[in-house]
């Protein structure tokens, strides 16, 4: 087994060194009863060579956006272009093969990494601190209410129904767990705007801009209402957005959370993702999770740390500010390296070919007997009403190469009629014309 | 005082110039649009780098070389479970249809990752003896906070909901055991250990009442012993009407071995990036499944996967969506599934011939560490320790003002990475050496000949540790100072004014 390089000589010399016969007396401490007999019932080793053909046979039973379908499904990951460098660079041992940065002497490669992508997504969302990343969007937005229920003191917590459904349901077993209350605010005409359930014992309102519609939400509206009751102001943003629009930030919002997938990380099947973190300098001291801070040794040199240590989980135990030990530093730098590679003009290239994709998009799905659900101002996703049931059309058009969108009745039984389609840069002029004309046809 | 010929690297900012780019970004074909009318209020400046791809190229290759990860050489960071990560899982976890699959395509759509997540379930619970395996949380804590959660929900589910809110932890737990108990709303209270290394279980009986909701326990414990009392353990806990929570941190000295699920325990979580070779990416991705026993599997996250009945890889996976008593959901989709991918090349790279060799090497290793070091530096207990051993320096401490962390900082000039210090905390000076089953005899025997020659360096010339290290691109950091001066981002110098 070329993962355990020990000879019989090796075993011999080393089992005469600690003084024992075998190996196995050194599982002396196991009661013999609770020992394993007889061979496990698992799969037989197979060699490199049968390794790789069986995960391939079980790689072609997916269809992927690569080669078989047109990806018109988003909501909440995205079929977004990954420059070539990204996968070139992670998968150095250097970075890959490392742990947490505990001996900085020996990992200030991955803290400045981190450092550089705490000042990107704080500069992206428009506020003065980020942390060094989270599991994903969704936990990311669930920690964020706990942040503010500390914070303030208040046990109630307020989520718009056009957030993404899943990162309601996180959050509701979140809250769930730490006897927090969550309201739900409607989502009327696809858009969060009646805050009349407010009151002053919510900690935080949560809302989703872009939502999970597509609709870019009146976030001046969202802090005037968490204004009104004293309470935290979280938004929830999806960066590759807040390249062209007026971030978060700039909308007075307390914290801002997303999920980093966006940012030169593939689809995976949902994960590995990346929850970003970011929020006003007053709340840097409650931060989940790791953050870096820059330095010096004692010769006066520039180094990174990992700092504000006493709020973790190993230092500070069941009074840190969050059970988080891990945290998503190889997707971190994935989109470090995103960011940088795209840089100003790129990712701002990436948000408007997004915004023009999405325009052409909706005059010829509309033009094609669907129509849009939801009036208002959208970036990279919308929601149409189909004559048809969306689950067949979404089969049908499958059957034909185009993975179609979500439909919505799964989530919003009152959207039973709906498909949710995402638009990003990849898809083509010529993508979204056949698109429109197998919509067409299954539709008449 | 040595001189560092290598400066500090710049930052990505300051290689930065106006109208560089290092990506041929896809532009769209589609027509233009007015920017302003179409999406609102744009935003006025972005501060990202511009830099060409060369560049960016050379500067985190750059980054990379002052990193160090364990293809650059042993990591017996304990705890950890440090050990090499085949190649070949990258190349399966590349392949694009794992890559570029969306996690909401219709199920029959994406049969080969539900298959590949089912694979991976049932192996581990095979290995662990537990009825289910559910793959949604996404690192260790994630799936000792989920555990804590299900334990929670099968309380309330039985009327003790309010009654049961403590969780006990050892004093020698993960510090993230005490810290997930308290975000799952439960007040910790601490269980000694014994002399010998041993959990006390008079300490235990002392602190089981109907108050008591869980015990969370980790073995192999952080010592690096198994708890030959676990059995009795588990059944004191069950019968004060409390669950156990095996801690899977340490499941590396199990595998193959025995099973958790047999020893009582109710629930656990494993750690793919520790057991089953997934990279630990410099802190994460993790990947933090749990199993279960039966009692407690109407309370999973859903959806929850299935196999269809019978044997072999061609059979189909039911998705179960429709568990009325579930937690709800833990993680956005379905948990870190490249992660399943690479764990499952693996675990069938490895098989059942050889997957009970990974604890029975892991354990050789780490006892003949021990043997080897015990002169220098004993072991806080003296006993066989299962995978990793846990030494003490205080002697060095007391008698030349040594401490082992400057040990530790003395082994990096060594081209060593130290092992864990200070943890677990019950241990005084404390070292926590890990080598894992993948690392050669020769490593080890480099790696305890230079702690022997520090050990002696310790008593001739104790400032060369209080110095150390000194062959890194800097020297000891200030921790104070990162604490006292919070800098966490660059932020662009403003335009010097011009003098006249």
């Amino acid at each position: 087994m070329p993962y355990i390089p020990h000879t019989e000589a090796d075993r011999e010399e080393m089992l005469a060194t600690i003084g024992v016969g075998s190996i196995e007396d050194l599982f002396a401490d196991i009661p013999q009863e609770l020992r394993i007999k007889g061979p496990l019932d698992v799969p037989p080793s197979l060699d490199e060579h049968r390794l790789l053909g069986r995960l391939f046979e079980l790689s072609r039973r997916n269809k992927n956006s690569v080669s078989d379908l047109a990806c018109f499904l988003g909501a909440g990951i995205y079929d977004r272009y990954i420059p070539a460098s990204v996968g070139a660079l992670i998968s150095r041992g250097e970075f890959l093969t490392a742990y947490t940065p505990y001996q900085p002497e020996l990992s200030q490669g991955y803290l400045q990494t981190i450092y550089e992508f705490q000042t990107m997504i704080a500069d992206l969302y428009g506020m003065d601190v980020a942390n060094a990343s989270m599991y994903d969007g969704s936990t990311a937005a669930a920690e964020a209410a706990l942040l503010a229920c500390a914070s303030t003191g208040r046990s109630k917590v307020a989520v718009g129904k056009s957030v993404h459904p899943h990162y309601r349901q996180v959050l509701h077993t979140y809250c769930w767990s730490m006897d927090l209350e969550v309201v739900e605010l409607p989502a009327t005409d696809g858009f969060t705007k009646e805050y009349s359930q407010l009151d002053q014992e919510i900690a935080c309102v949560l809302v989703q801009s872009p939502n999970f519609f597509g609709g870019i939400e009146d976030l001046a509206a969202a802090r005037a209402a968490a204004d009104g009751v004293g309470a935290l102001l979280v938004v929830i943003a999806d960066p590759t957005s807040c390249a062209l629009l007026k971030p978060p930030g700039e909308y007075g919002a307390d914290i801002v959370v997303g999920e980093g997938q966006p940012l030169g990380i593939a689809m995976g099947f949902g994960g590995p993702a990346l929850g970003l973190f970011a929020c006003r300098q007053e709340h840097v001291r409650r931060l989940p999770g790791r953050i870096v801070g820059r330095t010096e040794d004692h010769d006066g040199n520039s180094g990174y740390v990992m700092t504000l240590r006493t709020r973790e989980q190993d230092i500070r135990r069941e009074k840190a500010t969050s059970n988080i030990c891990t945290n998503q530093a190889l997707m971190a730098l994935s989109a470090t390296i995103y960011m940088s590679a795209l840089g100003k003009n790129g990712m701002v290239q990436v948000a408007e070919s997004t915004v023009r994709n999405t325009q052409y998009a909706i005059s010829r799905l509309t033009d094609s007997g669907a129509s849009l659900r939801f009036p208002g101002k959208v970036f990279g996703e919308f929601t149409l009403r189909l004559p048809k049931d969306p689950v067949e059309v979404q089969q049908r058009l499958l059957d034909q190469g185009i993975l179609a969108g979500l439909p919505l009745g799964q989530h919003y039984p009152e959207l039973a009629d709906c498909l949710l389609v995402a638009v990003t840069e990849t898809r083509t002029r010529a993508q979204i014309d056949d698109y429109a004309a197998k919509l067409a046809t299954a539709l008449s | 005082m040595p001189t560092r010929t290598v400066p500090t690297p710049t930052l990505i900012f300051e290689k930065s110039r106006p109208g560089r780019i290092g990506c041929n970004v896809p532009k769209a074909d589609t027509p233009e649009v007015d920017l302003r009318s179409t999406v609102g209020e744009l935003r006025r400046e972005l501060n990202l780098p511009e830099i060409g791809e060369l560049d960016l190229i050379r500067h985190f290759t750059n980054l990379s070389q002052i990193n160090y990860g364990i293809e650059t050489g042993f990591y017996p960071l304990g705890s950890c479970t440090m050990k090499y990560n085949p190649k070949i899982n990258e190349r399966t976890a590349g392949l694009a249809g794992f890559t570029h699959v969306h996690p909401l395509q219709p199920a029959d759509t994406a049969k080969g990752f539900l298959a590949v997540i089912a694979e991976v379930e049932e192996i581990l619970s095979e290995l662990t003896g537990f009825h289910a395996i559910t793959m949604q949380p996404v690192a260790g804590a994630h799936g000792e906070l989920t555990c804590l959660m299900l334990i929670k929900a099968y309380h309330e589910s039985r009327g003790e909901g309010k009654q049961r809110r403590v969780v006990l932890v050892p004093d020698s737990a993960h510090g993230t055991n005490p810290a997930s108990a308290a975000r799952c709303g439960y007040e910790v209270r601490h269980v000694d250990t014994a002399e010998n290394g041993d959990m006390d279980l008079d300490s235990l009986a002392a602190q089981l009442d109907g108050t008591v909701a869980a015990f969370m326990v980790t073995n192999p414990s952080t010592l690096g012993l198994f708890e030959p009392n676990i059995a009795k353990v588990c059944e004191m806990v069950h019968a004060a009407g409390g669950q156990v929570f095996c801690d899977g941190a340490n499941f590396n000295a199990m595998v193959g071995i025995t099973r958790p699920g047999d020893q009582g325990f109710d629930c656990m979580h494993l750690n793919l990036h520790k057991t089953f070779t997934t990279p630990h990416g410099g802190g994460g991705p993790g990947c933090g499944a749990i199993g279960v026993k039966s009692h407690l599997e109407p309370f999973l996250p859903a959806p929850v996967l299935r196999f269809a009945e019978g044997k072999g890889s061609a059979r189909e996976v039911v998705v179960d969506e429709d568990r009325p008593l579930s937690i709800g959901r833990v993680s956005t989709f379905w948990g870190n599934s490249l992660m399943a991918v690479r764990a499952l090349t693996y675990l069938l790279a490895m098989g059942r011939e050889y997957l009970p060799d990974i604890a029975r090497y892991a354990v050789l290793n780490a006892n003949y560490v021990q043997a080897r070091l015990k002169e220098v530096l004993p072991p806080a207990n003296d006993r066989h320790c299962m995978h990793e051993c846990v030494l003490t320096a205080s002697r060095y401490k007391k008698e030349n003002g040594v401490r082992a962390l400057d040990i530790s900082k003395r082994l990096i000039d060594y081209g060593f990475h130290p092992p864990t210090n200070y943890f677990p905390l019950i241990v005084p000076e404390c070292l926590m050496i890990e080598p894992t089953e993948t690392e050669c005899k020769e490593t080890l025997d480099a790696f305890c000949d230079a702690l022997i020659a520090i050990c002696g360096e310790a008593q001739d010339n104790p400032d060369l540790l209080h110095d150390a290290p000194t062959t890194q691109i800097v020297g000891r950091l200030d921790e104070t100072k990162a604490v006292k001066d919070l800098d966490v981002r660059w932020r662009p110098q403003r335009e010097p004014v011009a003098r006249v």
